[in-house]
C-alpha cells in the first residue's frame, strides 16, 4: 500500500523555486492505478516520489509502511520503475547483460542469475536478441527490454512513467498487453487514455494539484473536459 | 554485426579464454609496444593481431571497421611525424596505434562486458584499502562501453537536425546541442541507475 500524506514538492531554491506538487493526499492500494494530467501538471514527480527517486519537500510518502525519505534503498527493491525513454535506462551493452544487471547487484549466484535471465528472455520474446547490442533493437524491443530488466527483479509494485509515449500503436499495444498480465501492483502514467480503460482507479493531476480521483471512465471523461 | 567493438558471440578459443587473461595480455602488449621502434617490426605485430581476428572467426571487414574512425587522427599524426621525424617514425607510430586499437577491439569483440567488468572488479579489489569501491570501477567501465553507441546516436540526431535547418558546416551548432543532449542523457541515466538500485 502506498500512502501519500500532505506532500508538496518544490524544485530550486529561494527566488527560483517552483512548486511542482501541492498538498497531495492519497492512498493507493488497488492493483491497477492510472495517472493522467497535462505536461507539467506534476504527475511524473508524483510517481517518482513513490520509489524515492524524488523525496518530498514537505509531507510523507510511505510504501508498505516504510518512509521513502528514510528507507529509499529498500523501497527501490520493492518498487520497480520504468521510464519513458528506454535508451536512458538500458545501462549494459547487450540485452542479456542488461537483464542480468539488477540481479547481479543483489548478490545472487551466477547460476541463479543465468536461470532468471533465460526465463525473462523467453517471457519477453527477447531470446533471439540475447547477445545483440541493446542499441540495435527497435523502440518497442527496447521498451520490452527495459520492462524485462525491471520485472526480472520481481518488484511488488511497478511504476511506469509514460512507457508508450515513444512507441507506435502496435508496440504500445504490446507493452499495454504485457502490463495487463502482471501480478504486481501497477501505477501507469499515460497519455493514451484508451490503455487505462480497464484500470481499477485513475487519478488526474492539473497544475500541481490532484484534481480528480475515481473510476477510469469518470476520470478520463473529467480529463477530456479539463483539456477541452 | 558489431560496428562499435561490442561483443560478438562465438565459441572460438579466444572467446573461451578468461577475460582476465585477455585484459592482462592487452596490458602487456600495450606496455611492450614501446619497444616496437623499427618500421619492419610493426607489420608482423599487426599481422599477429589480425590472425587473432581469424582465430576468433571475426570477418576482416569487421576488423577494418574498428580502425576506420582513426583515419583522420592517424593522418594528422603521420603528417606530423613525416615532417618532424621522417616517414619511418610516422609508420611506426601510426602502425602501433592501429595495432593497439585492433587488439583492444579483438578483446571487446570476444569478451562479454560482464566478464570484463568482473575481471576488472577482481583486479581492483586491493584498492579497497584506499577506500576505492571496485564495483564502482566496474560499473564505470560498463557504462563507458554502453555510452559509445548512445553518444554516436545523439550525434547523428544532432547532425540530421542541423542539415534539416540548413546549418551544414557549423561546429558550434553541432557541439552545443550534442553536449546538452549528452548531459541530459547522463542525468536520465543517473535516475535510472538509482531506480535500479545503484544508490550508494
Amino acid at each position: 500500500m502506498i500512502e501519500v500524506e500532505g506532500v508538496t514538492h518544490i524544485y530550486g531554491e529561494a527566488a527560483n523555486e517552483r512548486v511542482v506538487l501541492n498538498e497531495v493526499n492519497v492512498t493507493l492500494d488497488e492493483p491497477r492505478i492510472g495517472v493522467i494530467g497535462a505536461n507539467g501538471s506534476g504527475k511524473s514527480t508524483f510517481v517518482r516520489l513513490i520509489n524515492g527517486l524524488v523525496v518530498p519537500t514537505r509531507g510523507k510518502v510511505r510504501v508498505d509502511g516504510r518512509d521513502t525519505t528514510e528507507d529509499g534503498r529498500e523501497i527501490r527493491r520493492r518498487v520497480g520503475f520504468c521510464f519513458t525513454d528506454p535508451d536512458a535506462q538500458i545501462v549494459m551493452p547487450t540485452v542479456r547483460e542488461d537483464i542480468a544487471f539488477g540481479l547481479r547487484r543483489r548478490g545472487l549466484s551466477k547460476a541463479e542469475v543465468a536461470a532468471r535471465v533465460g526465463s525473462a528472455l523467453e517471457t519477453y520474446a527477447l531470446e533471439d536478441h540475447a547477445d545483440h547490442p541493446a542499441h540495435l533493437l527497435s523502440g518497442g524491443q527496447k521498451q520490452l527490454l527495459a520492462l524485462a530488466s525491471v520485472l526480472v527483479t520481481e518488484p511488488d509494485t511497478l511504476v511506469l512513467d509514460e512507457p508508450t509515449t515513444l512507441l507506435d500503436l502496435r508496440n504500445a499495444a504490446k507493452v499495454s498487453a504485457l502490463v495487463r498480465t502482471l501480478d504486481q501492483q501497477v501505477i501507469l502514467v499515460n497519455h493514451h487514455l484508451d490503455l487505462l480503460n480497464d484500470f481499477d482507479r485513475v487519478i488526474v493531476f492539473d497544475d500541481t494539484l490532484l484534481v480528480f480521483d475515481g473510476s477510469a471512465p469518470e476520470a478520463t471523461d473529467f480529463y477530456r473536459r479539463l483539456m477541452a | 554485426m558489431s560496428t562499435l567493438g561490442l561483443y560478438l558471440p562465438g565459441s572460438s578459443p579466444l572467446h573461451r579464454l578468461p577475460a582476465g587473461a585477455k585484459l592482462a595480455a592487452m596490458l602487456a602488449v600495450g606496455v611492450g609496444s614501446i619497444f616496437l621502434d623499427r618500421y619492419w617490426s610493426v607489420g608482423p605485430a599487426i599481422a599477429l593481431v589480425l590472425s587473432g581476428f581469424a582465430v576468433a572467426g571475426i570477418p576482416f571487414r569487421t576488423a577494418l571497421r574498428q580502425v576506420r574512425p582513426l583515419v583522420w587522427i592517424a593522418g594528422f599524426v603521420a603528417a606530423f611525424h613525416v615532417v618532424v621525424n621522417g616517414w619511418e617514425r610516422a609508420f611506426v607510430v601510426v602502425g602501433v596505434i592501429a595495432m593497439l586499437v585492433l587488439l583492444a577491439s579483438l578483446v571487446t569483440l570476444t569478451t562479454r562486458t560482464t566478464d570484463m567488468v568482473d575481471a576488472v572488479v577482481r583486479a581492483c579489489r586491493p584498492l579497497r584499502v584506499v577506500r576505492v569501491d571496485p564495483e564502482r570501477i566496474g560499473l564505470l567501465l560498463a557504462l563507458s562501453i554502453r555510452s559509445v553507441p548512445v553518444v554516436v546516436g545523439l550525434a547523428e540526431e544532432v547532425r540530421d537536425a542541423q542539415r534539416a535547418r540548413g546549418l551544414t558546416a557549423s561546429p558550434r551548432a553541432f557541439a552545443v546541442p550534442l553536449i546538452v543532449r549528452s548531459l541530459r542523457h547522463a542525468d536520465a541515466l543517473g535516475d535510472a541507475l538509482v531506480a535500479r538500485g545503484v544508490d550508494d
